[in-house]
């Protein structure tokens, strides 16, 4: 996808092209799921298990089932992260059942910051935050490719030092 | 970043670093008192069990020491601070031991305040303080001679008015106009209609001897009713003395701010540092058309306006205050079925937009409607939940540099959706035709 040369000639078209999030993120979220809801399934089907009798066993289940339906909600909150960057503002949209979204114009962005914690950087991910002086401002782009996510901290602090403005 | 000052650079030799007012000393002498104090209250017991073993001699001896050390740390302290206004900055270096050199730039100015608390007034002192955003409190000037404060004032917002250097001592202090006076008997019927102050005196009367009656322990009654007392005193006496003979001015260089009875505090807001403006009616005075007006600006704790006025008058101000700003007369409801949302409540619900502000209302009782120029918008939000969604209503939040969000609730989804586009784009535009932060330049 090319964003770079919409930049000059504004938005392309009337809708802008939105950006989900690469798979890697839902990928590291699902094998997270999977590795707690082992652990909790051990210890629901071992411990009843043990000490009142293999029938409570069952209760190992219960996690799982769980885990079955988080699969599908991480598969939906993933799905549902999109963004965007227009002329002059970037906008974020997320949520299934609380659904957000936030508009950030380049101008007001005081600070972009990548963060990528050690399992991030297993599988390959970083985020973009972005900060204005604003506290509630939370434009946040989780789970990105490195690449990508320089890729958007150039490109928003190139933008962002164009269209300065102060408090 | 802003063009450097002609000879802001090259100004340095000439820079003359300054002390504090010679009396500030006794003010730090304080520090070792309260910390004693402090263990007095935090501790009662032990402090009484001490206070029956000394005796007159040990007292002397204890005061011997400890009056001198309180005069030494006071002086050291004062010794050790300095404070020097350079071409953009201005400049505090303080710390005996650990070392602190604050440069606040001058253009990012957001207040000055020059207060005067009552002991301050008796030896002609007083505190100057510069808000920037992230100032912290050690930053005040306290104390300066009372001349030199405003010497000092009428320099910095010279310079951050954007005066070159070498005129800005010569120019003084701008000429202020009067917009407003608070007279002390409006202050008092405000006072005597506002819910809170009898709700806090009527807890405070009420909750201690029912306490009493159920506990009969001294310890406990008095635990509570000096802390209601205090809240009491604070809601009635204390804000009668703070908002006392409040009168806000316009000058050049912003907005003045006078008030206080024991403690002065004069402020000063240079133009366009205001990001957002909330009149506030409570319930009781409307039938005399009365309203509060406060504001926010970033770094800066105070946030009144106008204690008390009518609304005419209080919408002259606020005219002056965001300029080419008219306050919306009657915002627009959500629709009838975010009832459903918010049973009653939602009627109190209202947004206006004009070309100069965001403008959202809430509270029913208390109608609080808050004005953001678009100017000052840095981030918008659209916010749906599910129960939201089933009746297509949702939620817009404008975020503002005071670290204030106003949000309009309940509206239409999808018109939600045309505002929050809309507002994104007027506060990038609205940015164009702002004043720059040199003001006069």
């Amino acid at each position: 996808m090319e964003t770079g040369s919409p930049a000059e000639t504004g938005v392309t078209g009337d809708e802008p092209v939105w950006r989900g999030l690469p798979p890697g993120l839902l990928r590291m979220r699902r094998l997270l799921l999977v590795v707690w809801t082992g652990v909790l399934a051990l210890a629901a089907g071992l411990l009843p298990g043990l000490l009142a009798g293999p029938a409570w066993g069952a209760f190992a289940l219960l996690p799982l089932a769980l885990a079955a339906w988080f699969w599908r909600l991480l598969g939906r909150n993933w799905r549902s992260w999109r963004y965007t960057e227009r002329a002059d503002d970037l906008l974020i949209r997320r949520g299934v059942l609380w659904r957000e979204e936030t508009v950030v114009p380049y101008g007001r962005m005081q600070l972009v910051e990548v963060t990528s914690g050690p399992l991030e950087r297993y599988f390959g991910l970083a985020s973009v935050q972005l900060h204005t002086a604003a506290a509630a401002t939370d434009a946040v782009v989780p789970g990105l490719d490195p690449a990508e996510a320089e890729r958007l901290r150039d490109r928003l602090t190139e933008l962002g030092e164009a269209r300065s403005a102060g408090l | 970043m802003t063009a450097p000052v002609p000879g802001g650079v090259p100004d340095r030799p000439p820079v003359a670093e300054r002390r504090l007012h010679p009396v500030t000393p006794f003010r730090r002498a304080w520090a070792p008192v309260a910390v004693l104090a402090g263990w007095a209250v935090h501790d009662p017991n032990a402090a009484q069990e001490q206070l029956t073993r000394l005796t007159g001699t040990m007292l002397l001896i204890g005061l011997s020491v400890l009056v001198p050390a309180a005069g030494l740390y006071g002086f050291l302290s004062w010794w050790f601070t300095h404070f020097a206004v350079t071409g953009g900055e201005l400049r505090i270096r303080t710390g005996l031991l650990f070392r602190r050199t604050a440069h606040i730039r001058l253009e990012r100015i957001q207040a000055v305040d020059v207060t005067r608390p009552l002991l301050a007034r008796v030896a002609g002192v007083a505190k100057l303080r510069i808000d920037v955003v992230g100032a912290a409190k050690k930053d005040e000037l306290a104390f300066l001679g009372e001349r030199e404060a405003r010497a000092l004032r009428a320099e910095l917002l010279a310079r951050a008015a954007g005066f070159a250097p070498e005129t800005a001592r010569e120019v003084g202090e701008a000429p202020a106009r009067e917009l407003l006076h608070v007279p002390p008997r409006a202050l008092v019927l405000s006072l005597l209609l506002t819910g809170a102050t009898w709700g806090s005196l009527a807890a405070a009367l009420v909750v201690p001897p029912l306490l009493w009656f159920a506990t009969h322990s001294v310890w406990t009654v008095l635990a509570t009713a000096l802390p209601l007392l205090g809240a009491a005193g604070a809601s009635s006496a204390g804000r009668f003395v703070t908002e006392y003979d409040w009168s806000v001015g316009e000058s050049p260089d912003g907005l003045r701010i006078d008030h206080g009875l024991l403690d002065r505090a004069h402020e000063t807001v240079p133009p366009g540092r205001v990001q957002t403006v909330r009149i506030v009616e409570p319930l009781l005075w409307r039938r005399l058309g009365w309203v509060r007006v406060e504001l926010d600006v970033a770094g800066s704790d105070n946030s009144v306006l106008v204690p008390v006025a009518p609304r005419a008058v209080a919408e002259s101000v606020i005219a002056r205050v965001l300029p080419g700003v008219t306050v919306p007369a009657s915002p627009a409801r959500p629709p009838r079925r975010a009832r459903w949302c918010v049973p009653v409540w939602w009627r109190g619900h209202g947004l206006a937009v004009t070309d100069a502000v965001f403008a959202a209302r809430h509270g029913l009782l208390r109608r609080r409607l808050s004005l953001v120029p678009h100017a000052k918008v840095q981030s918008v939000r659209l916010t749906q939940g599910p129960w939201g969604r089933l009746w297509r209503l949702a939620d817009v939040h404008v975020d503002t540099g005071a670290g204030r969000t106003v949000t309009a609730r309940l509206r239409d989804a999808d018109e939600a959706a045309r505002l929050l586009r809309a507002q994104a784009e007027r506060s990038r535009t609205g940015r164009r035709d702002a004043r720059p932060d040199r003001w006069m330049a």
